[in-house]
C-alpha cells in the first residue's frame, strides 16, 4: 500500500481536528438538551448572513462575514423560539420552517452574487479542507523551522479555546440548566440566558468551521462524537472529554482513509471532510454495538438495579 | 409544641416575621394563548404551614406554582414571598419539579443532582466544592440514599428518584418550598419518608406548598389546604375548608373522586 504524506497533510489533519473538537464541545450540550437538530438548523441558516455581508461590503472580508453569519445563527434560535411559543407550533417544526427559509434565502442571495464572485454553494456544503493549508497567514520560527500556519487553523484554534473556556467557566451553570432548567431559573441561573449563550457559541463555531470543512461535517461533528460519548459514560465531564477524543479520531482516520481507501478501488483520493463524517459514523456504530453498558451487545458487567 | 416554645423567646421583630405571611398572591391570572389557566387567584399563606394544593387535572395547580416562581409569565397579578417580590427572595425559595420533567438518562450521579441544591447559594462562577458535596451526602443520608451517591440517576427506582429530588431541596435550605406532585407514583416507603421530611421541615419553621392528588391523605398530611379549579374554591386550615361542599365545587361531577372523598370524611368523623 502506497501513501505519501506531505506537510500539507499534517495541516489538513490539524485543521480537521480543530474543527471537529470545536464542534464536539458545544455539541455535548445540544445532545443532552435534545436539541441536536439546532446545530443542523444554525449551520444552514448562517448562509444568508454570509451572503448579505458579502453583498454589502463587496468583499470576502472574513470578520464582517463571520459576524453577520453568527448574528443570523443566533436569530435562528430566537425565531425558532418565537414561532413555537406564539404560534402553537412544536419546536421541531418551527426549527424546520426557520432554517429552510433562511437557507433558501441564502442560496438565492449567493446565486445572485455569484455572477461576480467566487462564493460557491457546493463549497458551503462540503468545504475545502484540502485548500486550507494554502492560505498561510502566520510563519513563526519553531526549533529553527518555519511553520506555515494556515488561517483556518488559527481561527479554529481560537474558537476551540473559546468553547473550552466557556464550558470550564460555566460548567456548573451548563449542567444544571441542561438537566433541570426550571430549577436553575428559580435559583437565579437563568436557563434562557444559558440557552442563548450556547446558541451563540454554536453559531460562531459553525461559521468558523464550515468555511474549512463544510456544513455537513459541522453537523456530523456537533452531534456524533457527543452521542457516542453519551453511550460510554455516566458522567458529564468524562462525556465531554471522550467526545473530544472521538472527534479527533474521526478527523485523523478521516484524512487517512481519504488518502488510502480510494486507492483500493483504483481512484486517486477523495474528500477528507466527507471521510471525516463517514468515520464519525463508523465510530458511532462501533460504540453503539460494543459500549460496555449501553451498547446493543451489552458486553460490560451487568449492573444490578434495585 | 416545639415551635410555640421557640416563638415566645424570640425578639419581637423575628416574632413578627415568624407569625407573618410566607406567600401572598394578588389577582393572579395566567393564560396560554389567551385561554386562562388560572383566574383571579388571591391567596395568603401563613408561615410554617404544610399546604396541600388539590384540584382536578387541568385545574392549574402546577401553573399556580410556576407562576409564583416566575417560571411562566403572569397575565396579571403579583406574588410576594415574606412581604417582598420573588426576585428578592430567590435564595429563600426551594423548588421540587415533577419527576418526569427531567431526563433521568442525563450523565450525572445521584450526588451530583443533590449537590445542584447548593448552586443557588454558590452563585455564578464559583465551583462545586467539598462543602457542597458534604451537604449533599448528609441530605442523601436523611432520605436513606447514602449508599446510592455514586450511582447514575437512571439506576434508581421512581421512589428513589423522588427522594433524590427531596434531598436536593433539603440542601437548598430554603424557607419556603414549592413541590410539584412529590407523591406521584412513589412506593409506600418513599411516601412515609417524604411525609417525615415535610413534618421535619415544618418543625424547623419552613413553609411547604405541595401539589397533591390523593384526597384520602389530605387531612392527615396537611394543616392548610388550597382547593383549586382555575379559581381558588377555598383556602384555609384543612379542618375548615376540606369538606364535601368545597370538594363538590372543586371536582364538580367527577363522582369517583367525590365518593372517595366522602369515604374519607366519614372515616374522619
Amino acid at each position: 500500500m502506497m501513501m505519501t504524506w506531505y506537510a500539507i497533510d499534517t495541516w489538513i489533519v490539524v485543521v480537521g481536528c480543530l474543527a471537529a473538537v470545536a464542534c464536539a464541545l458545544p455539541g455535548n450540550f445540544l445532545v443532552l438538551r435534545k436539541m441536536s437538530m439546532m446545530g443542523d438548523a444554525i449551520s444552514h441558516a448562517v448562509l444568508p448572513g454570509l451572503a448579505i455581508a458579502f453583498i454589502v461590503t463587496g468583499a470576502r472580508a472574513s470578520l464582517t462575514m463571520f459576524i453577520a453569519a453568527a448574528i443570523v445563527g443566533v436569530l435562528t434560535a430566537v425565531f425558532t423560539q418565537w414561532i413555537s411559543k406564539f404560534g402553537k407550533v412544536d419546536r421541531g417544526a418551527s426549527m424546520g420552517i426557520v432554517f429552510t427559509t433562511l437557507f433558501a434565502l441564502g442560496l438565492i442571495l449567493i446565486v445572485r452574487a455569484a455572477d461576480h464572485v467566487d462564493l460557491d454553494p457546493s463549497c458551503v456544503l462540503y468545504g475545502a479542507i484540502e485548500l486550507t493549508p494554502l492560505d498561510v497567514v502566520w510563519r513563526p520560527e519553531l526549533f529553527g523551522q518555519t511553520l506555515d500556519v494556515p488561517r483556518a487553523a488559527l481561527i479554529l484554534a481560537g474558537v476551540t479555546l473559546l468553547n473550552l473556556l466557556f464550558i470550564v467557566i460555566f460548567f456548573k451553570e451548563l449542567r444544571i440548566s441542561s438537566f433541570d432548567p426550571e430549577l436553575a431559573t428559580t435559583m437565579g441561573i437563568n436557563a434562557g440566558l444559558m440557552h442563548y449563550l450556547l446558541m451563540t457559541l454554536v453559531a460562531i463555531t459553525t461559521v468558523a468551521a464550515f468555511e474549512a470543512v463544510g456544513s455537513i461535517i459541522v453537523i456530523a461533528m456537533l452531534i456524533t462524537p457527543a452521542a457516542a460519548a453519551h453511550l460510554l459514560t455516566d458522567r458529564l465531564a468524562s462525556m465531554i472529554v471522550i467526545s473530544v477524543v472521538l472527534a479527533m479520531l474521526s478527523a485523523v482516520l478521516g484524512h487517512l482513509s481519504a488518502l488510502i481507501v480510494p486507492g483500493w478501488f483504483g481512484y486517486a483520493g477523495t474528500s477528507t471532510a466527507g471521510m471525516m463524517a463517514v468515520m464519525s459514523g463508523v465510530i458511532f456504530a462501533v460504540v453503539l454495538l460494543f459500549a460496555p453498558r449501553y451498547g446493543i451487545l451489552k458486553l460490560g458487567p451487568a449492573r444490578h438495579s434495585d | 409544641m416545639f415551635m410555640s416554645g421557640l416563638t415566645k423567646e424570640l425578639p419581637s421583630q423575628a416574632h413578627a416575621e415568624l407569625g407573618g405571611e410566607a406567600l401572598r398572591v394578588r389577582d393572579l391570572t395566567v393564560a396560554y394563548h389567551r385561554k386562562p389557566v388560572v383566574w383571579d387567584i388571591d391567596l395568603a399563606i401563613p408561615r410554617g404551614k404544610l399546604v396541600g394544593i388539590i384540584g382536578p387535572n387541568g385545574a392549574g395547580k402546577s401553573t399556580l406554582i410556576k407562576a409564583c416562581l416566575d417560571l411562566i409569565p403572569k397575565t396579571s397579578g403579583e406574588v410576594s414571598l415574606f412581604g417582598e417580590p420573588y426576585a428578592k427572595q430567590l435564595k429563600r425559595v426551594g423548588y421540587v419539579p415533577q419527576r418526569e420533567s427531567v431526563d433521568w438518562d442525563f450523565p450525572v450521579s445521584v450526588l451530583d443532582v443533590v449537590a445542584m441544591g447548593t448552586y443557588g447559594q454558590l452563585g455564578w462562577f464559583r465551583r462545586v466544592n467539598k462543602r457542597s458535596k458534604a451537604l449533599a451526602l448528609q441530605a442523601l443520608g436523611r432520605v436513606g440514599l447514602e449508599d446510592y451517591a455514586d450511582r447514575q440517576i437512571s439506576q434508581l427506582s421512581g421512589g428513589q428518584q423522588q427522594r433524590t429530588f427531596l434531598a436536593r431541596a433539603l440542601v437548598q435550605d430554603a424557607d419556603i418550598y414549592f413541590m410539584d406532585e412529590p407523591f406521584a407514583g412513589v412506593d409506600a416507603a418513599t411516601e412515609r419518608a417524604i411525609v417525615g421530611l415535610l413534618k421535619d421541615l415544618q418543625a424547623r419553621g419552613k413553609t411547604c406548598l405541595v401539589v397533591h392528588h390523593d384526597l384520602a391523605t389530605v387531612s392527615q398530611y396537611f394543616d392548610w389546604t388550597i382547593l383549586l379549579n382555575m379559581r381558588v374554591v377555598a383556602s384555609g386550615p384543612t379542618g375548615d375548608v376540606f369538606h364535601g361542599e368545597n370538594l363538590h365545587k372543586t371536582y364538580g361531577g367527577k363522582l369517583s373522586l367525590l365518593s372517595e372523598a366522602a369515604n374519607e370524611l366519614m372515616r374522619n368523623q
